[in-house]
């Protein structure tokens, strides 16, 4: 097959919204592929599900040629699960490219999936290209102070992990008057079972606020450099009419309770509007989690902070003495 | 054993290499990864919780500067030092560095294998993982949270999802955990074991060692190569500028505005 294997994420019964961004960004690639008179690149997608039946209309989406139906024991993700079937897979379509997304699932397996099949491998990718031929994947670098271009030479499968809230997913299902995509059981044998997936527990909120809710968040970071200064910026959030929100340095430091901390692997602060983030410097779980939010203001004493790429306003400044003079206003 | 990586963050002002691929290592600030710290402090804390004798065996991949990140870990706790080093082991990326710290593995066999979650420089997220995949270990990443008794067939866990969710899980050992920073609070070296660690030996095995060739490190034993490094345009804040009661003036007034415009 010279074709795209994307891996689908689903978690409780719900696919992973990524999922639909990896198909996007599959689909965007095929049709360049296309124009640049390669033979056709075929869009395939493979679901993991106890029922994956069940997920096959939330994927018929436009871009998608082939939907492959994995029947598995596990009711949520599983390494050892998704490493046998996936390699599987692999061996049996022999793609050219698989594309995962880079999240704590794929972190699980993809890298074990690579090492194991001698796959070319880049995660946190967020461009891919063929430049001259080769397969062009972009990442970021030393904190995503630069960004690095890498290769596969010699390589027959590329996996690439890629960054969410990258490309947009397809907003409109298949076109109607087409035929949707070709649906194709896939039977993988049982893996060992080396590991037991349980419950899920929800982060105990540690105090009633709900950041998904929230519409104007001033958040904190490591600036406030001790816990004794986070009083202040209570009071200045409390004065403003804000949200108090952190990131995750600080709430893993147990100077604010974890329901506080926003970015990617906090709550999302989806409601977000406006987002006034103090000495907060910008890692790029943090970035990727708030860079929906229309307006983000930066306050950082450090004029090259990561967070000024994102933000639509910047104040090179010190955050005590910008948060004092904003006191006097409200 | 604690697999852990010297870090580098880039000085205010650096250069690229002059073959474009890498940063020129004289703007290089080199420290301890973040997320090791946290690692090594739980290999620790299960070592200090224990009656029977456990070992924490601290491992590093690189050249002679890296003995500094590892004196550190010992001055936190770890027993033994490890480094590997060659100087076909340049330009090795995470996959080839998997290979490498599987081989120590397999020396040493230790029954829980720790990595950080991801490195503060390149964050691949992938070191720990692709080492279990070499190994055929059970593996689980973001590890969150952990109870295990040293000798234990098990360890259980709790690995960090997204959107503020955790997972509970159970993995037959010997395994290898990825762990999240913030599972424990790391502690600070004492003057007395900074002093203590100086003193330590950090040995240091060869690719003969590990019975590994030049062949599977480098460039040569990596699955990807880096074609260009380069810093990029960014999309850059508009400046408030002023003295601090300026920039708080027009701050408050962006403030004012979303409050008038909000519903």
């Amino acid at each position: 097959m010279s074709g795209i294997l994307v891996v689908a994420e689903q978690r409780r019964g719900e696919l992973r919204p990524v999922s639909l961004e990896l198909v996007s960004a599959a689909a965007s690639f095929a049709s360049t592929e296309k124009r640049t008179g390669d033979a056709a690149t075929t869009v395939t997608v493979a679901i993991l599900a106890q029922d994956p039946a069940a997920f096959v209309p939330a994927l018929s989406v436009a871009g998608v040629d082939e939907i492959v139906t994995v029947t598995v024991a596990a009711r949520e993700f599983d390494p050892d699960t998704f490493e046998s079937a996936l390699g599987a897979l692999i061996d049996a379509r022999r793609p050219d490219l698989v594309l995962t997304a880079h999240s704590v699932d794929s972190f699980g397996y993809a890298a074990a999936l690579a090492a194991g099949r001698g796959c070319g491998f880049a995660t946190d990718v967020f461009k891919f290209e063929r430049i001259d031929g080769a397969l062009v994947a972009t990442r970021g670098g030393y904190g995503q102070k630069v960004n690095v271009e890498i290769d596969f030479p010699g390589r027959a499968t590329v996996l690439l992990a890629l960054r969410a809230n990258v490309w947009k997913p397809p907003e409109t299902p298949a076109a109607p008057h087409l035929a949707g995509p070709r649906i194709t059981d896939f039977a993988v044998p049982a893996p060992p079972c080396r590991t037991v997936g349980g419950e899920f527990v929800e982060i105990a909120a540690g105090d009633d606020v709900d950041m998904t809710t929230a519409e104007f968040i001033l958040a904190i970071g490591r600036g406030v450099g001790e816990e004794a200064k986070i009083a202040q910026f209570r009071a200045l959030a409390d004065a403003v009419g804000a949200t108090l929100g952190c990131s995750r340095p600080l709430a893993d430091a147990g100077w604010l309770p974890k329901s506080r901390q926003v970015g990617q692997s906090g709550k999302t602060a989806s409601a977000c509007k406006l987002y006034i983030a103090m000495g907060v410097s910008g890692a790029i779980q943090h970035l990727a989690g708030m860079k929906h939010v229309s307006t983000i203001v930066a306050v950082n004493s450090d004029a090259e902070a990561s967070i000024f790429g994102v933000a639509k306003y910047g104040i090179v400044g010190d955050i005590f003495e910008i948060a004092a003079e904003l006191r006097r206003h409200f | 054993m604690v697999a852990v990586k010297q870090v580098a963050t880039l000085d205010e002002d650096f250069e690229i290499r002059a073959d474009g691929r890498d940063i020129d290592p004289d703007f290089l600030i080199r420290d301890l990864n973040e997320w090791d710290d946290f690692s090594l402090e739980e290999a620790v804390k299960i070592k200090e919780g224990s009656t029977q004798p456990v070992e924490v065996i601290a491992v590093s991949v690189g050249p002679d500067d890296v003995d500094e990140s590892l004196r550190k870990c010992l001055a936190k706790g770890a027993d033994r030092a490890l480094r590997v080093w060659d100087d076909a082991i340049e330009g090795s990326d995470s996959i080839a560095i998997a290979r490498i710290l599987a081989a120590v593995a397999r020396r040493e066999s230790p029954d829980l294998l720790f990595a950080g979650v991801q490195s503060s420089d390149q964050a691949h997220a992938s070191t720990g993982i692709a080492t279990a995949g070499f190994l055929g270990w059970p593996h689980a990443a973001v590890v969150a949270h952990l109870t295990y008794a040293p000798g234990a067939s098990t360890a259980a866990f709790r690995r960090e999802l997204e959107g503020g969710v955790l997972q509970e899980g159970q993995i037959e050992c010997p395994a290898v955990l990825t762990i999240q920073a913030g599972i424990n609070t790391p502690r600070y070296a004492s003057l007395r074991s900074i002093k203590q660690a100086a003193a330590k030996s950090i040995a240091v095995l060869s690719l003969e060692d590990l019975g590994l060739t030049p062949a599977d490190v480098g460039e040569a034993g990596s699955s990807s190569h880096v074609r260009r490094m380069y810093v990029p345009d960014k999309g850059r804040a508009e400046l408030i500028v002023g003295d601090a009661a300026e920039q708080a003036r027009q701050l408050a007034a962006i403030i004012r505005e979303f409050k008038g415009a909000a519903p």
